[in-house]
């Protein structure tokens, strides 16, 4: 059992988001919360305003680059907010097909997923399209260049847009949900329907498979040193080394924070080598890299139902959370 | 169970009448609020933020089980509604008219967070009176769909004779003998015969014994019925090769050759350390054959009624409510399916009694 004497559940601001939590990012210095009733709260350090992005909708995903928040709706359209409140409408779909997936990309590019093609507008505004055969269920920029990976059945798209080459494909069996590229660009790793993740070297198109977990892994976070993936999907955060030139190839996990609940959200600090995880009942706890036993409480097993968003602040001094019965969240981290 | 979205699968044959029902569902004042996710949006003439247009993905898992596929839209689809968790009270899944039923139901039972969430209801099939036989001679999939219902709306009933809603009764019976068929026309039913019943029709297992169907006279129909009832009429002087019909003292009775059901009874306690890993293990070995399997068994020592419904491989059960004061403790199973094995499948589950 993790050590919980000391806590830091006396540091938390709490935002009454009184929504499903979808999501929550910083937008500059303050905490955005997207939420299943169509609107975003904002909390900065003075004041806590609702804007309503998706009137009548759900927000079904989104994204920051932590200059805006991205959201995409069930009323088929993507939009992008600014920390003032500001939206600015970047697409509405055909017949309001959901969108599926969102990702935000260098000098303010945003992708989107809806029905089974999958859309990308550059930072001067052009935009274009893709068809993947089947539903893209996750979407993310390559770290370098203007390409992006498509999760989907069967398989990753990798897509070069401005090319009118084909996109080359990552195939491997089975529905691929979210899709991750490593920050050196080695590697891209799906979480996948049968509770498990799927690697690729994206060089040689080596596949790595990880496996044993228990439900599905609906959260991934990267190290800042970029040499480990955390995920969600057992009771504890399973984290992956990608070291070497192999990557996790015929290397064990660690497991951090092993608890008797589920691990619902993963988000790495953006400078130190520390893990954040939330619990389906509702803990959350900091946990070190090199302490597989202890860790910090940041909020105790509680009523709103599991978590269901985790985000650092862009300085790793401030911590949002929210849940899916709509309890949400601010930790500021006290000053040593 | 009680906190889980009850969800409606829609099934049934092309022009059978199903938008007519989702378009009731839809604008009827009944005081209940639905999700909807349909696969025309055009044919659903009504602009709701509840109705959501679906891919009809289906999608293999890939987990050694071969017949084990999902819809991977419905898993999807689900996760973004339970954002709106409290805005609705129940899903409806209309599937097309071609489509296998067994991917949709299987969906709520594969999945671990639609599972968490959801609850699979009932399977409903609208059945057009006038086509239906003809249908089930030519299309596989009008089969399908009426062996797994639980509820089957025969609907168009204003457009044949009772001779003939006899006969077409008598070949859903010889298909599915467990399904509650209701005689419509133009789809009008009261919802809450159709929707969120919970264990309801379930329970008709219990109650239902296949071979007194063929003594079993319906209540509209006044007259005696012969054994020739319903055979003077065009369309079924040649049925094909995969029907043979008899009819002893009652309505007339079909028999599929290849779709079938059979039942078991065992008057008293099943032992659920026997009973468990031999289903198990079935479902692994004949699944495939099994389109539906569903039963109701008392355990011993357990005052709870334990229900489980299967669809091919896949197995969902729990225990529910308590048997009533007076109500007899019994075990039944029943199987719907192809090349059912009817002795190997009574010994293995009267070796289960407690």
């Amino acid at each position: 059992m993790t050590s919980t004497d000391t806590s830091l559940a006396d540091y938390i601001r709490p935002i009454l988001a009184e929504s499903h939590v979808t999501a929550t990012a910083f937008i500059e210095k303050t905490a955005a919360f997207a939420l299943g009733d169509g609107s975003v709260m904002l909390a900065s350090a003075d004041n806590v305003s609702r804007v309503n992005v998706h009137p009548n909708g759900s927000i079904l995903v989104a994204a920051s680059d932590g200059k805006h928040l991205v959201t995409g709706g069930d009323d088929g359209r993507v939009v992008r907010l600014s920390a003032a409140g500001r939206t600015e409408e970047i697409a509405t779909t055909e017949g309001h097909a959901w969108i599926d997936a969102v990702a935000t990309g260098p000098d303010g590019a945003v992708a989107w997923a809806a029905g089974r093609k999958a859309f990308v507008r550059d930072g001067k505004g052009a935009v274009y399209s893709i068809d993947v055969g089947s539903s893209g269920r996750g979407l993310a920029f390559a770290p370098k260049g203007f390409q992006l990976y498509i999760s989907r059945y069967n398989g990753v798209s990798q897509w070069f847009p401005r090319s009118t080459a084909p996109a080359k494909e990552l195939p491997w069996k089975g529905s691929h949900l979210d899709v991750t590229a490593s920050a050196d660009g080695r590697f891209v790793v799906s979480t996948m329907q049968e509770n498990s993740l799927h690697g690729w070297r994206v060089a040689d198109g080596a596949h790595m498979r990880m496996t044993g977990y228990p439900g599905k892994t609906r959260s991934i976070s990267w190290s800042p040193d970029g040499r480990w993936l955390a995920t969600s999907g057992a009771d504890a955060a399973i984290v992956w080394p990608f070291v070497t030139k192999d990557g996790p190839m015929g290397k064990p996990p660690l497991e951090l924070g092993i608890r008797p609940s589920r691990v619902e959200r993963v988000a790495f600090h953006p400078k130190a080598p520390v893990l954040a995880i939330g619990y389906r009942d509702g803990f959350i706890l900091l946990v070190k890299m090199d302490d597989e036993g202890g860790g910090l409480q940041v909020r105790p097993v509680s009523e709103g139902g599991p978590v269901s968003a985790l985000s650092w602040d862009a300085n790793g001094m401030m911590l949002a959370f929210g849940t899916e019965e709509g309890a949400a969240g601010v930790l500021s981290l006290p000053k040593i | 169970m009680s906190d889980k979205i009850p969800v409606t699968v829609l099934t049934g044959y092309l022009g059978a009448g199903k938008t007519t029902l989702l378009n009731r569902i839809l604008s009827e004042e009944h005081g209940k609020r639905y999700a909807v996710i349909v696969n025309e949006f055009g044919e659903i003439g009504i602009d709701n933020e509840l109705v959501v247009g679906a891919d009809e993905e289906v999608f293999e898992m890939n987990n050694g089980c071969i017949c084990c596929t999902v819809r991977g839209d419905l898993i999807r689809i689900i996760e973004g509604l339970m954002k709106r968790k409290g805005k609705f009270d129940a899903i409806i899944v209309e599937t097309t008219g071609l489509a296998d039923p067994a991917p949709v139901a299987q969906t709520f039972f594969v999945d671990e967070e639609v599972q968490d969430n959801a609850r699979l209801d009932a399977v409903v099939t609208v059945a057009d009176a006038k086509w239906l036989t003809e249908r089930l001679k030519d299309a596989p999939e009008a089969k399908n769909q009426i062996a797994f219902a639980d509820v089957i709306l025969l609907n168009k009933t204003d457009l044949v004779n009772e001779a003939e809603l006899e006969e077409v009764e008598a070949r859903i019976r010889g298909l599915n003998p467990y399904a509650r068929i209701i005689r419509t026309v133009k789809s009008q039913v009261p919802l809450n015969e159709v929707l969120d019943r919970g264990a309801f029709d379930l329970d008709r297992i219990l109650q239902i014994e296949p071979a007194f169907l063929e003594g079993e006279h319906h209540h509209e129909h006044g007259e005696a019925c012969g054994p020739d009832c319903g055979h003077d009429h065009h369309d079924h002087d040649h049925h094909g090769h995969d029907h043979h019909d008899h009819g002893h003292g009652g309505l007339k009775h079909y028999h599929d050759e290849f779709i079938k059901s059979v039942a078991f009874t065992i008057p008293g306690d099943v032992d659920p350390n026997k009973f468990m890993p031999w289903v198990q293990e079935l479902a692994q070995r004949e699944g495939q054959n099994f389109l539906r399997w569903k039963g109701i068994l008392s355990f011993k020592n357990e005052p709870r009624r334990f229900v489980f419904q299967g669809v091919h491989m896949i197995l969902d059960g729990d225990l529910q409510r308590e048997w009533k004061p007076g109500e007899t403790r019994q075990s039944k199973l029943v199987f719907i399916g192809k090349e059912l094995d009817e002795e190997m499948l009574r010994e293995g589950f009267e070796a289960c009694a407690a």
